[in-house]
């Protein structure tokens, strides 16, 4: 990350401080759909594994609701023709993936104090495992939905196409950090689950090399 | 005009035998198949479905092959190959899914169960679907060439991880997979040799159809392409 | 002397399988002004977005060359001013806060006399502070030119760079024409003749080929 990556970082950072894009839009999502599963459960109790499952169903929904606003309000706005004036791709790439992951933190941090609050069944055993799994898994979500969103951004149908194009790309790591998340519910050790985090890792390492190489392509018409 | 003759007598062997031929305890005549056990008369699917399958896996590597070298040489003849692939492998991919729930229907009771397999061949006819969408919605050729070439790389990417995740979560009960007890005709060949001769017979006839489909389709993308340039001139 | 090349071979574009232009060559060395015409629709803006390595060719091969080293694509950006009406700056930010910006996302150095002297020279620095929405077309055609400009690139490329400009804003764009064309290469796509008087060297866009 250089400093020209985090420069277009502060410049996305300043410019959604004063449209509120992306942040508004977000934070209504996630209560919207916390609110929604409330409802929906009531006044039963749910399996660990299906709260594992539903954390991470509002991590998706929600990300998709947010993340792709670094490509495609560039987009909309005509911007990037100025972005390809003064930058290489890759710190293109760079900054875009530097606010998404920052997003992605934020959102997901929320959502995981809401659970923690709201669901009985949220309860963490090995915090330790519950963070690791935690990270790898909100990076790799924010590297694959961040060239996603590159794709999107320069095809027509914006809104509709992004979870479509995001899922089948997304699943392999969603299903593994449900995984992650019931073992961390269980209290299992790191030993135990260690061929779930080599897989996410993987995934992260496979999915950014991917991109890197990838973006020139959809970044250049 | 050979080779399509010999193509039509080997895949009217292949569905005479495998529909026809029968299944008892103790084959002694030549056209007669081994019992399975566990899988009875329904072991008769794996002379179609297990094509289908293979196809559909095929069409996905192809398509993933031609977007390289779109990417490479920018050369759109690449990606109308890529694209009649990919249109071939949904068919199959299709056919896969139905004719594998519908055997699953009378081997498990259920048409789905969310087995590995199902689920890895849900996730692939998901990827098509996305790829199929996102081709639609864009306009100027070289754009769309751009973007589902980069796409379908990133989605092919993904695919060895369903690999090694599913059997972690779910139970297989797919014959052949590594949990299963009784029946493994894929991975231990418990066909006999006639059987398994059918089988490969149908692989094969299989694959050379999907050439000569796959030949004719994107001869017939880039034709297309050629003339409505001209009409538009 | 900027001691820039820039040397076009034989490039053809396509979009799809309809042509724009095919076979085009030519090279420019050190200074000057190349002047690139056409009726609407001939390629002009594609042409100068392949030189200015946004768009790439479907043929053919385009050679930047610093002090005789082949500049790589990465880094091209570095030796490139562009202005064009499709280009836009961010709307939510002031003209000093967008410079800013783009300066930072360069990696090069704020340099506020240079800012301050080409806003000064494009009558916007009253209004440097204000949110480029609030600015007129004129204006934000203006502030392109101290976007291009800032970084003292080699190769300087107009798209019809008084689309939109009053009388005083055309004297200004002449007079920065003509300063930075005695050090660098300056390119101008345009069909205005005030434009194109300006140009040694003309290149006419027809029925798919050069002239």
């Amino acid at each position: 990350m250089n400093s020209k990556a985090l420069a277009l970082y502060q410049k996305d950072f300043h410019s959604e401080m004063r449209t509120r894009y992306a942040v508004n839009s977000l934070a209504m999502f996630v209560i919207v759909a916390v609110s929604v599963i409330l409802f929906s459960i009531g006044n039963e109790t749910i399996t660990q594994s299906l709260t594992a499952g539903l954390f991470w169903v509002v991590i998706f929904f929600s990300a998709m609701s947010g993340l792709s606003r670094a490509f495609v309000s560039e987009e909309e706005r005509g911007t990037t023709l100025a972005l390809q004036l003064v930058a290489a791709p890759s710190t293109i790439f760079s900054g875009k993936l530097l606010f998404n992951l920052i997003l992605v933190f934020c959102m997901n941090v929320v959502i995981t104090v809401l659970y923690s609050a709201l669901f009985d069944s949220f309860a963490v055993k090995n915090f330790a495992l519950f963070a690791v799994s935690f990270f790898f898994g909100n990076a790799g979500l924010a590297i694959a939905s961040t060239i996603i969103a590159a794709i999107i951004s320069k095809a027509g149908a914006k809104g509709t196409l992004y979870p479509v194009l995001s899922f089948p790309i997304l699943l392999p790591l969603i299903l593994t950090s449900v995984q992650l998340t019931l073992m961390s519910f269980e209290g299992s050790t790191f030993l135990d689950a260690k061929f779930e985090l080599a897989i996410i890792i993987c995934y992260d390492i496979i999915m950014l090399t991917a991109s890197y190489m990838l973006f020139d392509f959809v970044w250049k018409d | 005009m050979a080779w399509k003759i010999f193509l039509f007598i080997l895949l009217t062997f292949v569905c005479v035998a495998g529909i026809a031929f029968p299944i008892v305890p103790v084959p002694t005549k030549w056209y007669e198949f081994p019992f399975i056990p566990g899988l009875k008369e329904n072991a008769k699917i794996i002379f179609f479905h297990v094509p289908t399958a293979w196809l559909s896996v095929i069409a996905f590597l192809m398509s993933t092959i031609y977007s390289f070298k779109y990417l490479k040489n920018k050369n759109l003849d690449d990606d109308a190959k890529s694209y009649a692939a990919a249109q071939l492998g949904i068919i199959f991919c299709v056919l896969a899914t139905v004719t594998g729930a519908v055997w699953a229907k009378f081997a498990w009771g259920s048409y789905w169960s969310w087995d590995p397999r199902q689920t890895s061949i849900f996730a692939l006819l998901l990827i098509y679907g996305a790829w199929f969408a996102l081709r639609s919605s864009i306009e100027s050729e070289e754009k769309r060439a751009a973007l589902s070439s980069v796409y379908s790389i990133i989605a092919f990417v993904t695919v060895p991880f369903f690999v090694f995740i599913m059997p972690r979560i779910m139970k297989g009960l797919h014959p052949g997979s590594a949990d299963d007890t009784n029946s493994g005709p894929v991975v231990d060949f418990k066909m006999n040799a006639n059987m398994e001769l059918v089988f490969f017979l149908s692989l094969i006839g299989f694959t050379i159809l999907y050439f000569w489909m796959w030949n004719i389709g994107y001869k017939s993308i880039i034709y297309k392409d050629k003339i409505n340039k001209q009409i538009r001139g | 002397m900027s001691n820039y090349s820039l040397q076009v071979n034989n490039i053809s574009k396509f979009f799809g399988r309809r042509l724009i232009f095919k076979d085009l060559s030519f090279e420019i060395n050190n200074s000057g002004v190349l002047g690139v015409s056409g009726a609407n629709g001939s390629g002009k803006s594609t042409l100068v977005k392949i030189i200015a390595g946004i768009n790439s060719p479907s043929s053919g091969k385009i050679i930047h060359l610093n002090k005789q080293a082949e500049i790589i694509p990465e880094k091209l950006h570095h030796y490139i001013g562009f202005v064009s009406p499709y280009l836009v700056l961010y709307e939510e930010f002031s003209a000093w806060e967008n410079l800013n910006y783009f300066a930072k996302i360069r990696g090069i150095k704020f340099n506020t006399e240079k800012i301050s002297y080409l806003l000064e020279k494009f009558l916007l620095m009253p209004r440097k502070d204000d949110l480029i929405k609030t600015y007129s077309s004129g204006m934000k055609q203006r502030l392109k030119f101290a976007f291009a400009l800032m970084h003292n690139p080699d190769l300087i490329i107009l798209d019809e760079p008084t689309s939109n400009l009053d009388v005083a804003g055309k004297d200004a764009v002449y007079q920065i024409i003509e300063e930075e064309s005695r050090t660098n290469i300056v390119i101008i796509a345009s069909n205005e003749e005030s434009d194109l008087s300006l140009c040694e060297k003309e290149i006419k866009l027809e029925n798919f080929k050069p002239i």
